[in-house]
């Protein structure tokens, strides 16, 4: 039997310091897409306040505590940080997705300036990106899931396939802020 | 160009994948006549002014939109959701 060594996504990449800017991997433990069969919203949101969460509407997220329940798209949401509750079987399809993706936590005062850089949507909080706030976007031309997290911190997530050249974009556009002073 | 998504909101063209006129939602039934086919197939109207056109939402919420623009100005008129549509008939 071979000996497997298990490595985070971002194994080595981070963290990284660039002025007012600061990459770090997150490990947010389990990650399951629900996806809620048809009509089913509402009994999906209910199964989900055992986790002391609910079923998120477009472009944004509830939290409680490490768990998150986050809206990843058209009829989708990811449970983060907790395994899914009972009570699910039969009105929602569950995948589970905690080894796809990589998690990276921008944070800083420069945070939205570096994403500036990157994504090609508005995220300031001044015209509506608030903590909670979610977005499925672009990260260059990977495909990204955006949080805002608190007032000055981002969570990203793309394919954990991605997850050099996502670290690689990120410190280029952190050193090209700090640049700027 | 801007797509307005009836979920995400206001996108650049960037997030979105092109397939082609409204027309590919209209199938023909079993047994159609085969001038149906043809239509659905080959036979587009190639406007010079508004035309509708399915979109994906590809980087984004993963929906499949219906976008109304015009080809001479390049404005985008608006766009609804394919399967709310569906549901309506």
């Amino acid at each position: 039997m071979a000996s497997l060594i298990e490595k985070t996504p971002a194994a080595g990449l981070t963290p990284l310091s660039r002025g007012d800017a600061v990459l770090t991997e997150v490990l947010p433990g389990p990650i399951t897409a629900i996806m809620p069969y048809g009509g089913k919203d509402r009994a999906v949101a209910s199964a989900l306040k055992a986790l002391g969460l609910g079923l998120p509407g477009p472009n944004r997220s509830v939290t409680k505590g490490a768990a998150a329940c986050v809206w990843t798209g058209r009829g989708q949401a990811f449970l983060i940080g907790a395994e899914p509750p009972d009570g699910l079987a039969g009105i929602a399809a569950l995948t589970d997705q905690s080894d796809a993706w990589v998690v990276l936590r921008l944070a800083g005062p420069a945070a939205e300036a570096v994403l500036a850089r990157l994504v090609p949507i508005d995220l300031r909080a001044a015209t509506g990106f608030r903590t909670g706030a979610v977005a499925r976007t672009l990260l260059g031309h990977m495909p990204l899931v955006i949080r805002r997290t608190a007032a000055a911190e981002f969570e990203l997530m793309t394919f954990r396939s991605m997850a050099a050249h996502a670290v690689h974009e990120l410190d280029v556009a952190m050193t090209a802020v700090a640049a700027r002073g | 160009m801007r797509i307005p998504c009836p979920i995400c909101g206001a996108r650049d063209r960037r997030e979105f994948y092109y397939y082609g006129a409204e027309d590919y939602l209209d199938r023909p039934g079993e047994g159609a006549d085969p001038s149906a086919w043809d239509d659905y197939l080959h036979n587009r109207a190639n406007p010079a002014g508004v035309t509708r056109d399915l979109w994906y939402h590809d980087a984004g919420c993963a929906a499949w939109l219906v976008v109304e623009r015009d080809t001479v100005t390049h404005e985008v008129l608006g766009a609804e959701l394919v399967a709310g549509r569906r549901a309506k008939r």
